[in-house]
């Protein structure tokens, strides 16, 4: 087994065997089992109950403070996304980036900027959500439970950009390799046992999110509606092509009913 | 040219007695469900009216429609770029409160309360929160309230009308209303499937029919605002978005939708109109007042040799064209040119038309000296010391269109994108219909007079007769043409029949042989 370093050795002797089986459960095995759960959970969700696959939007019902929750934690979360994700696919360029001081703090005051955005709208979502009759007879547990969690996460994120500067440079440096090794399937975790527990924790966070996807209203974003833009504007469905149906050599062979 | 056939419906508006029977085997049968209880895909308003939604005729509110943008034409409220802009919060998305919130009684109160000094009462609770609340709207909240500052005088339709002209259909002695029964057009370039950023919405190729397929709706609710008629209604409950299917698992059997085959006055006609999908984006653009000339252009004469072939190399059935020519709504709307569309400016192409009414705009009132009639009642029976009397006499042909009791003008805003010289063409046939049957049947009318009515308006006594037989005595046949979903296509539309080969059907099932049978 290549999965222990020699790092997590030493590791081990100085903390014990505990410590050791706690971090490969946190850092090996729950990011596996999160997207495991994750991928086969929203396929199958996708595939046997297509009808509830919805972002139920409870706009139709309170419209007024949903738009300061959502325009903030939309906006937030997706550059933070993007931010998240850049530095994971390009992790040199973002250290390019960042060797010049005032744009590493234009970064990283950036991200601090939109996490905040993320941590205000998720804040007013969760109390409008559990503030206003009619958008609690529309809430189930687990939109409370993932709303509760983002907003933890938001809260460690937050934190971590104002206590651990600077994120964007060791993010490249350690934990993008961190992260393309559990996608290349040897994960080495030498470097994120190594990192504060807040950060630790926040990876955490980020796994069991991850995991909860398939079972909350988060599916909405798999499928944001980007192939609107390339779209024809009207569609028309034929439930079958006469034309074909009628001509004899094509009748059966080249087609079938499109059924919805 | 490239023929498609379309179910369209012909609302007769002077035979609408308001009942709302319609739209309540509507919602019998569709909408009697959690988070679609506010939705009423049939509804019927009072004009002048707010409607329901509050206002959905102002688009200045909800953007709902077609907008012309240079040569083409642009979504207002919505389309890739305002929609997808606008996905995390829709601003022009009507919310329930512009509808109502739906309510239910504690009925159980009724009879479980213990014995006290008081009448129990059963108090209103929201079927949303199930808390108790006052009820401030319903979806006819404002039926038969015309004259009324709340509603009436709010009517969108008002906007192209002067104070002066406001105030003068207000009075207590003129004040008219007719009524709106409206469900989903049905559009030829509808707003709602252009505006979903899913692509859930989509127009079936056979019958025009628009629906929303629920698996793929993702709750964008684009749709409720591209709607100029705000037909498109969002399930709270669901998160999908719901509309009128104009019953089509009953038209695949050849029933009449439920709307139609409750409607007390026969005033709805349904028929297949066939049109030519090339010119839709073209009609669409048109100028606003060409809107109505050019949407009648696109309706196809059924007859005409060269439509007919068009028509069966797409693949049209026999039976289609056949019902097409024989269309109750294909005769109202082209052959007789008595209905309209609903406000064509929205450029929809809605395919629902109504024949605009008769009877409030042309029971002008005139001066009567009603003190001596009254004097004759017995002391008991109201005093009628006013002095008007409605005036239906028709001493001049068309005197009474032009001064009529309701300005056409208010008519002309709702049926033909503000030309008020299309709604007073269409009276004026109404009116020559009757003066022809008046002077059938009444005899007070001189038959030149009768028969210069009607050339007037272009008809033909032969036309004037079939005018007045599929209005006041046609039968349900006469009314719902529309051919039944043939058998083998209607098992085709649900599965692939090539799949059974071999089975029930196409041969001996296997265990139909071990049952015996």
């Amino acid at each position: 087994m290549q999965i222990l370093g020699t790092a997590d050795v030493i590791l081990d002797q100085r903390e014990g065997v505990p410590v050791a089986f706690l971090n490969n459960f946190l850092f090996i095995a729950l990011p596996y089992i999160s997207m495991v759960v994750f991928l086969i959970g929203s396929i199958y969700r996708y595939r046997k109950t297509g009808f509830k696959y919805s972002s139920l939007s409870s706009q139709f019902l309170e419209g007024r403070k949903l738009y300061f929750g959502t325009m903030a934690f939309h906006v937030g979360i997706l550059i933070v996304f993007a931010g998240h994700l850049l530095t994971f696919l390009f992790p040199t360029a973002t250290l390019v980036w960042n060797s010049h001081p005032v744009r590493l703090i234009v970064l990283e005051g950036l991200a601090f900027t939109f996490g905040l955005s993320v941590l205000v709208g998720m804040t007013g979502l969760f109390l409008r959500r559990v503030g206003t009759a009619r958008i609690r007879t529309v809430s189930n547990q687990m939109d409370i439970v993932i709303e509760i969690l983002i907003a933890l996460q938001v809260v460690l994120g937050c934190w971590i950009a104002l206590g651990y500067r600077w994120g964007s440079s060791w993010f490249a440096s350690d934990l993008t390799p961190y992260l393309w090794s559990i996608f290349k399937l040897d994960p080495q975790i030498n470097a994120v046992v190594a990192m504060p527990t807040v950060i630790k924790a926040h990876i955490v966070g980020a796994f069991i999110i991850i995991g909860l996807i398939p079972f909350t209203r988060l599916v909405h974003f798999l499928v944001a509606p980007f192939h609107y833009i390339w779209r024809p504007y009207q569609q028309v469905i034929w439930y079958w092509d006469r034309k074909q149906v009628r001509n004899e050599r094509t009748a059966w062979s080249t087609h079938r009913p499109r059924n919805n | 040219m490239d023929i498609r056939s379309q179910i369209s419906m012909v609302f007769h508006l002077d035979k609408c007695i308001g009942c709302h029977t319609c739209s309540v085997a509507c919602k019998n049968i569709w909408t009697d469900r959690k988070g679609a209880e506010y939705m009423w895909w049939n509804n019927v308003e009072t004009k002048p009216g707010t409607g329901y939604p509050t206002k959905w005729e102002n688009q200045n509110i909800y953007q709902g429609g077609w907008v012309k943008n240079g040569d083409g034409i642009e979504l207002k409220g919505a389309g890739k770029q305002k929609g997808l802009l606008n996905i995390f919060h829709n601003p022009n998305l009507p919310l329930i409160d512009d509808y109502y919130e739906p309510f239910t009684y504690k009925y159980l109160d009724l009879i479980e309360s213990p014995a006290g000094d008081d009448q129990p009462t059963a108090r209103p609770v929201s079927l949303i929160t199930g808390k108790p609340i006052d009820i401030k709207m319903g979806p006819n909240w404002d039926d038969d309230l015309s004259g009324t500052p709340d509603f009436a005088r709010n009517d969108p339709n008002f906007k192209n009308l002067s104070p002066a002209e406001q105030e003068a259909m207000f009075q207590l002695e003129r004040m008219a209303f007719f009524y709106l029964p409206r469900i989903c057009n049905h559009c030829l370039n509808p707003a709602c499937v252009a505006s979903c950023p899913s692509g859930a919405i989509y127009k079936r190729g056979e019958d025009g029919v628009v629906l929303i397929n629920q698996n793929v709706c993702r709750a964008w609710r684009m749709c409720v605002t591209a709607c100029p008629y705000k037909k498109s209604y969002y399930n709270w409950h669901t998160g999908k978005s719901e509309k009128c299917i104009l019953c089509y698992p009953r038209i695949e059997a050849g029933y009449a939708p439920a709307c139609m085959h409750s409607c007390v006055g026969r005033i709805r006609y349904l028929g297949v109109i066939l049109y030519d999908a090339d010119l839709i984006h073209k009609v669409a653009s048109a100028d606003e007042k060409d809107l109505i000339d050019r949407q009648m252009d696109i309706l196809m004469d059924p007859f005409d040799p060269e439509v007919i072939a068009s028509a069966k190399a797409n693949g049209i059935a026999d039976s289609t064209i056949h019902a097409a020519q024989n269309s109750p709504t294909y005769k109202f709307i082209k052959q007789w040119g008595l209905a309209l569309p609903l406000h064509a400016e929205f450029r929809t192409l809605p395919m629902l038309f109504y024949v605009p009414p008769l009877l409030p705009v042309m029971a002008s009132v005139k001066e009567a000296h009603n003190k001596k009639q009254a004097e004759k009642l017995s002391p008991i029976s109201k005093v009628w010391d006013d002095d008007w009397l409605y005036n239906t006499a028709t001493a001049e042909i068309w005197g009474t269109v032009d001064q009529a009791r309701f300005p056409l003008k208010y008519l002309a805003s709702m049926f033909s994108a503000g030309d008020e010289e299309k709604v007073k063409d269409r009276l004026k046939k109404m009116m020559a219909v009757r003066i022809y049957r008046r002077f059938k049947t009444v005899g007070d009318i001189s038959e030149q007079k009768a028969m210069d009515a009607l050339k007037d308006v272009g008809y033909t006594p032969e036309m004037a007769e079939d005018v007045y037989y599929l209005t006041s005595l046609a039968k349900f046949d006469d009314r719902f043409v529309v051919p039944a979903a043939h058998r083998e296509h209607a098992i085709e539309m649900l599965e692939f029949t090539g799949d059974k080969k071999g089975s029930a059907g196409f041969g001996f099932k296997e265990d139909t042989m071990g049952r015996g049978l």
